[in-house]
């Protein structure tokens, strides 16, 4: 057999793998694992859309969680008025990609460092209104699916899915055809684009790469993933609240990406299943000794740790793209 | 609204701007320098009240002596605990692209707040070293509180005023923050002066800690982020990078928000009102009022 058709058959038996697994588990004491999965898959569809604006064009985002909210909130408010599920995804990619286009429109122009502060700014303003638009949001005590009578079930050809095993096969057919997206982009012209304006944004530009209309595409397009992310999360918790999207929970996205790889896919995937697994593992019995502060809070301190050594350390993430592979003369 | 009231709230703005204008100092100061946002300069603020709180516990004393006591211990605490943070975080990407000393930043803000959350997960109290009077100048009253804090932070930054103007070492570091290359050229040691620059930022930072913490009378682990980006907003406003203008931009955003609080129909749009207008000033004029327009050097 040739190398790439063992690398092709290895690839389909781990897929095939993976997708029977929930299967396997579901009724044993394992099941948790398939929510984990499924929290996975919720982050990786995230991490995509944070790798398009940091991995491609090189822009940092620290409010990127802003539009998982904006799109968790327009599902529920949707469903609560006995919207489908399946109108309610494409209305929150629209809507999340409006808003952040609206905003990319004039910060886009801004230095690099600058549009960091702006995203967090807006990432609170955000938060600060879903906690206090008490007519639309219920404010801090969030809205809650299961008090309404009116939310349709979420049908797909006759069966009706409210599983953690659905929604793990649910969030894994968007993830495939989000990593299917960005994979297609990174080979297009407008990918090759992105990544020379993140090179180097003098050079591109003299090369007739239309800056501002590039960055902006990859920065509205980016929350469509949010937009997508947001709508299962909701009708997965039946439940949102203003807490789940905080500061923080942005900054873990960029150390996702980050400690993957910028801009490879399989990189980001690796930094997802490595950040998102980490507290189950800090959890679990092979942590027992740290049991005097439970080891589990000290999480963020270990991601903190984690983005400093790889910005330090190890710049391209532990899967890098295979471009920046190569060691580069700078 | 009443005379009363605005006036009142005239005072409670610029108690508010001169803790905004410490912390604004700092993340100028490094920026002017480094031109680098020191992310986690809103932990160095937490820290110094931390370390207020812990000197005002451990040693339970009153009068002016104590309140001095603290303030000396958590300025010079903090001050060396940022010249640490610059030479463990940010010295090794001098060279690299400009967001990876931000990640690193990043990074050790979360470092920092959740070293504090898991040793004190609570909200401390913050003791009183001196018994509070409340002053009544007609219609409006005063706390001794509000008068420290104000005079307080008025005199740090008229003493750093003096510093960076008048001495030999202020010269020098205005050399560096135009040009440091330059600068270095001419003899100047510019890595001396980072660590000078980081010392005084987290001093003041660490000052308008203690001085939040008298102000509300308690400390907690998270309390540096909203005041971290209100300050950095701050620094923006006045221009970032510009010393008088982080003074300025500090009690001007004071000023706006307890103005906000009065006309504002529920205190936490306040906030919303801050970011707002960060992003506002960013499209508007990223220079802020007192920058200069310096074009991106290639």
């Amino acid at each position: 057999m040739s190398p790439r058709k063992s690398k092709i058959l290895a690839g389909v038996v781990s897929t095939a793998a993976f997708l029977a697994l929930p299967l396997v588990i579901q009724d044993t004491s394992w099941g948790f694992v398939i929510r984990l999965l499924g929290v996975m898959g919720l982050y990786g569809l995230l991490a995509l859309g944070v790798n398009m604006v940091l991995g491609y064009v090189g822009l940092l985002d620290l409010g990127f969680m802003a539009f998982y909210a904006i799109g968790a909130y327009t599902t529920a408010l949707l469903s609560i008025h006995g919207w489908s599920f399946w109108l309610c995804v494409p209305v929150s990619v629209v809507v999340a990609m409006g808003l952040r286009a609206l905003l990319g429109w004039p910060v886009l122009r801004l230095r690099d460092d600058y549009l960091a502060i702006v995203t967090l700014g807006f990432g609170e303003i955000a938060r600060i209104t879903l906690n206090n638009w008490d007519g639309l949001t219920n404010g801090p005590k969030g809205l809650s699916l299961l008090s309404s009578t009116r939310v349709p079930p979420l049908g797909f050809f006759g069966a009706d899915l409210h599983t953690n095993t659905h929604f793990f096969y649910l969030i894994f057919a968007f993830f495939a055809l989000g990593v299917l997206v960005s994979w297609r982009l990174d080979r297009s012209r407008i990918g090759r684009a992105w990544i020379a304006l993140r090179e180097d944004e003098l050079a591109a530009q003299a090369m007739g790469i239309n800056g501002p209309k590039l960055k902006n595409l990859a920065f509205a397009l980016s929350a469509a993933y949010a937009g997508v992310a947001g709508a299962i999360f909701a009708r997965w918790e039946n439940f949102v609240t203003p807490e789940s999207f905080t500061f923080w929970e942005s900054a873990l996205l960029v150390a996702m990406v980050v400690l993957g790889g910028r801009g490879s896919l399989v990189g980001v995937s690796l930094g997802v299943a490595l950040i998102v697994g980490l507290p189950e593992v800090l959890r679990s019995d092979l942590f027992r000794w740290a049991g005097g502060i439970q080891a589990v809070n000290a999480r963020y301190l270990i991601f903190g740790a984690i983005l400093m050594v790889a910005a330090i350390f190890r710049p391209q993430g532990l899967w890098p793209r295979a471009a920046d592979r190569a060691p580069r003369k700078d | 609204m009443t005379a009363a009231l605005l006036l009142e709230q005239l005072i409670n703005g610029l108690t508010l701007g001169g803790i905004y204008a410490l912390v604004a100092l700092g993340y100028t100061l490094v920026y002017g320098v480094l031109r680098m946002i020191n992310f986690a300069h809103s932990e160095l603020f937490m820290g110094g009240a931390v370390v207020g709180w812990a000197v005002l516990t451990v040693f339970p004393v009153h009068g002016v002596g104590a309140v001095a006591l603290t303030f000396v211990t958590a300025m010079a605490v903090v001050g060396g605990f940022a010249v640490l943070l610059d030479r463990v975080a940010y010295a090794p990407l001098r060279r690299a692209p400009r967001l990876m000393p931000l990640i690193s930043a990043i990074g050790a803000s979360l470092v920092l707040q959740n070293a504090v959350f898991l040793w004190r997960d609570n909200q401390l109290p913050f003791p009183s070293p001196v018994s509070v009077r409340t002053h009544a100048l007609g219609p409006v009253t005063v706390t001794d509180i509000q008068i420290f804090i104000i005079a307080t932070s008025v005199a740090l930054m008229a003493l750093l005023t003096v510093f960076i103007q008048k001495t030999r070492m202020g010269k020098a570091l205005r050399a560096v923050s135009q040009d440091a290359a330059t600068a270095e050229l001419m003899g100047i040691p510019v890595s001396r002066l980072i660590a000078l620059t980081f010392f005084i930022g987290g001093a003041l930072g660490a000052a308008a800690g203690v001085l939040n913490g008298l102000y509300y009378g308690s400390v907690k682990y998270n309390m540096g982020f909203v005041p971290g980006v209100k300050a950095f907003t701050a620094a923006v406003l006045g221009g970032i990078g510009n010393v008088p203008g982080a003074m300025l931009g500090g009690f001007l955003l004071g000023l706006v928000e307890a103005l906000g609080v009065a006309f504002l129909p529920e205190p936490a749009w306040k906030d919303v009102f801050a970011f707002g207008l960060l992003i506002l000033v960013l499209v508007v004029r990223p220079a802020g009022l007192l920058g200069e327009n310096v074009a991106e050097k290639v």
